[in-house]
């Protein structure tokens, strides 16, 4: 296959080729608005014709879960992707993901809600997303990009780090995002794991076939004995502490003077990109803090920028405060932290963001 | 160079695709590149509109509140943008189902009836090309040939036959243009 090409593309429609370029074993998905077009790319792609890839269109959000479990469970590279109502049902499958520590992409589209809510972009799903968003102590690595070129190089980076920590990664991406064109530049294809490289890499856990040289690997999220299960819930914790030291991502724009900080993620974070651009213009020293990693959450930084001295957070998110409440516990009370957003599918423009800046933290 | 352009109409205008042909015209220019659509449950009868930015600087926000160039093709949205064009923008309207009229003056207004024309020419479907032809003769951002290709490159192959009656209504659109009032 080709090299390397810059391409117009949505942002969904660039997660279908990512994954397969990345060698993506297998996608189970079910269509749902503003995400539809990545299991579309992929069928218009067929790409069970050239890298053997599997792309199946399950009967519910249930089933493609489950199905990822399955496939997760032989080793193999496997994802689905939603919009927030089906990632909502898919949120049993993930806490048993977590608990069978099985490493998969899963990519929300988000959309406004509560409940049915809207096909319009949202970031509503930051607590779902981070804060486990079903039961039992988990964490999922959530990646958020703000540009169609992240959307294609965080599938490869999401599938490298699941493996690297066996566990799941999810891309909280947004209806913005996902139905934006930009240019990108596409990977070299690569070719997927064969037999023996995923035998190599999973040999300890996954379930590919029994070898003789070993005992069985069992998979599963089941242990009844309470001290048992503490063990396993004391690992998942260390697995959890070592991504919050090393797995930290942000993008940090005009902070190192700025005397006030815009905390903002994905599509808002490209939003408030040209509010720092407005203000900058109007002699007020505003910079962006950008987390590229929602989970781990890039606490140290605003920590350190808190302790500099800037005098002022304004967390912008298109929901009613959510990462808010973690920019405050790394804010810790050394300078006031506010939110401003847009709920049910409106966006803010950089004006706005800019007004609600200085109605909330410069002028109050 | 940046250009922050919002079209808006009805769903089956061909709003989407006239923003998809002049992205590709600017991938081919070289330029960085947005297309932001208002994406929604309807295909036809509904309102539809996209923002394009094309810039040769890396591009901070697809999502603006202010544009440079605004091509309204129903009242709704002339009710809805004719406020959001920047002083000293530029404003395209079809005058087709238009019943009040745009009324600033510290912005340039041009008319095309494109509606009409493309019933003369037997032809519907020429009307967003009609209107981008329009476009291009007031702001020509992005060359002939380039829009030409990213022309090719947003229709299907099946669809090929029709590009010379396209390049055509584009030429047309360049020459019933008019100018309402200019600064």
């Amino acid at each position: 296959m080709a090299e390397k090409e810059v391409k117009l593309m949505k942002g969904n429609e660039v997660i279908a080729h990512a994954a397969i370029r990345y060698g993506c074993d297998g996608y189970f998905g079910y269509p749902i608005t503003p995400q539809s077009e990545v299991m579309e790319t992929l069928m218009e792609l067929k790409p069970w014709e050239t890298t053997g890839m599997v792309v199946l269109q399950a009967e519910s959000e249930v089933s493609s879960i489950n199905m990822v479990y399955g496939g997760a469970a032989t080793g193999k590279r496997v994802m689905t992707s939603s919009s927030s109502p089906g990632v909502s049902l898919m949120s049993e499958g993930l806490s048993y993901l977590a608990g069978a520590e099985l490493p998969c992409l899963v990519v929300n589209c988000q959309r406004g809600g509560p409940g049915l809510g809207t096909i319009q972009p949202s970031q509503g799903d930051y607590f779902q997303a981070c804060k486990g968003g079903a039961h039992g102590d988990f964490h999922l690595i959530v990646l958020a990009p703000n540009s169609v070129q992240e959307m294609h190089d965080f599938v490869a980076d999401a599938f490298d780090l699941a493996f690297k920590y066996r566990n799941p990664a999810m891309i909280l991406a947004d209806g913005a995002i996902g139905q934006m064109m930009e240019k990108v530049t596409l990977s070299p294809q690569r070719p997927r794991k064969t037999d023996a490289e995923i035998e190599a890499e999973c040999h300890s856990w996954a379930a590919y076939g029994k070898p003789a040289d070993r005992e069985r690997n069992v998979v599963t999220s089941l242990e009844l004995r309470s001290e048992e299960m503490e063990k396993i819930n004391q690992r998942l914790q260390a697995k959890y502490k070592a991504m919050e030291e090393n797995e930290v991502r942000y993008e940090a724009i005009e902070c190192d003077d700025a005397d006030y900080v815009i905390v903002a993620f994905g599509s808002s974070a490209r939003i408030c990109s040209a509010t720092v651009e407005i203000a900058r213009a109007e002699g007020v020293k505003v910079g962006l803090l950008r987390p590229i990693t929602l989970y781990p959450f890039p606490k140290k930084v605003l920590a350190e920028l808190a302790e500099r001295g800037v005098k002022g957070f304004l967390s912008a998110e298109l929901n009613a405060g959510q990462m808010v409440e973690d920019v405050r516990l790394a804010v810790n009370g050394k300078a006031p932290v506010e939110h401003y957003g847009r709920q049910g599918g409106s966006i803010f423009t950089p004006d706005e963001v800019f007004k609600a800046l200085k109605d909330k933290i410069i002028n109050r | 160079m940046k250009e922050t352009l919002i079209i808006a109409g009805f769903g089956g205008q061909g709003v989407l695709s006239m923003g998809k042909i002049l992205a590709y015209a600017g991938v081919m220019q070289d330029f960085e590149v947005t297309w932001m659509p208002s994406y929604g449950p309807e295909m036809r009868g509904g309102t539809a509109n996209v923002t394009v930015i094309l810039s040769d600087r890396r591009i901070s926000s697809p999502i603006a509140h202010e544009f440079d160039t605004a091509i309204i093709l129903n009242q709704q949205s002339m009710d809805k943008f004719e406020s959001q064009v920047k002083p000293g923008g530029t404003l395209i309207y079809d005058v087709n189902g238009i019943t009040h009229h745009p009324e600033r003056k510290d912005i340039n207004i041009y008319s095309i009836n494109a509606t009409e024309e493309c019933a003369k020419m037997g032809n519907a479907k020429l009307f967003n090309t009609m209107i981008l032809g329009g476009y291009l003769k007031v702001c020509p951002v992005v060359s002939m040939d380039n829009v030409m290709t990213g022309l090719k490159k947003s229709l299907p192959e099946r669809a090929w036959k029709m590009l010379p009656a396209n390049e055509e209504a584009i030429r047309h659109g360049g020459e019933i243009i008019t100018a309402v009032h200019t600064l």
